[in-house]
């Protein structure tokens, strides 16, 4: 880096700094976007037990036009019996200020392991899913939404 | 079973926009919803301010026998929004 200045002129220094000025002045509102506080709200929760692919299926729209209401639906697989039964299920998304969105908590009298609600989306970016079984194992997956109108702040 | 679909009119100010003069509008959402069935809890959803503004939201319910659901959405500010409806099984 240092080599990279020297060779520079004098004006391009000046405009290298000026631009990290600025990059440093946007920071606050570009860290909202940041992937691993999703890793980090799920070790508070589950303090890194592994989770498995599969058995959660999540319905969102590949493209949502309008951040401010993106359907979302989440489905377990589950018999939702007394003693087998999905607890509950929590959904992320890794580009917005925060990045939770819901938890939802069944009960056997649920019957199905399936609710529906609609999310406010910033950017584009991934929904994580994970759902808690009865038994205490733990099940995850993901999906991209591309948002092209941002639902937050404004 | 049933699938049961609510919605409530609420701003769910998520605390993330700013007003015209550039100060953050301050939050304000519902952070729960809660549906019970003869007084027992059968589903619940914790919200955050990412959930849309006049939240839905929809469930499924194995009804076994006729009864009330009790519907109870709590506010940020500890006020509390709720709704009840019988269910009659034939």
């Amino acid at each position: 880096m240092a080599r990279l200045f020297a060779s520079q002129t004098r004006r391009a220094v000046l405009r290298t700094a000026a631009l990290a000025f600025a990059a440093a002045a946007l920071a606050p509102r570009l860290a909202i976007a940041d992937p691993k506080a999703v890793e980090d709200e799920l070790k508070k929760l589950y303090a890194g037990k592994p989770m498995a692919e599969g058995r959660v299926k999540l319905d969102v729209p590949q493209i949502a036009e309008n951040g401010l209401v993106v359907p979302v639906t989440v489905e377990v697989e589950s018999p939702m019996t007394e003693t087998d039964y999905v607890k509950a299920v929590h959904v992320f998304a890794d580009g917005n200020p925060q990045p939770g969105v819901f938890t939802f908590r069944f009960s056997p009298e649920c019957g199905r392991a399936a609710a529906s609600t609609r999310m406010r989306l910033a950017q584009t970016q991934n929904i994580v899913c994970v759902a808690e079984m009865s038994d205490g194992s733990l099940f995850t997956t993901k999906a991209e939404v591309k948002v092209t109108i941002g639902g937050c702040g404004g | 079973m049933i699938e049961i679909k609510t919605l409530i009119s609420h701003e769910m100010e998520s605390g993330q926009r700013r007003d015209s003069a550039g100060k953050p509008i301050p939050r304000k959402i519902i952070n729960s919803f809660t549906a019970s069935f003869n007084g027992k809890t059968v589903f619940q959803a914790d919200w955050h301010p990412a959930i849309s503004a006049n939240p839905y939201q929809s469930f499924f319910y194995k009804v076994k026998e006729s009864g009330e659901f009790k519907f109870v959405w709590k506010d940020d500010d500890g006020s509390e929004y709720s709704s009840t409806n019988k269910i009659a099984v034939a």
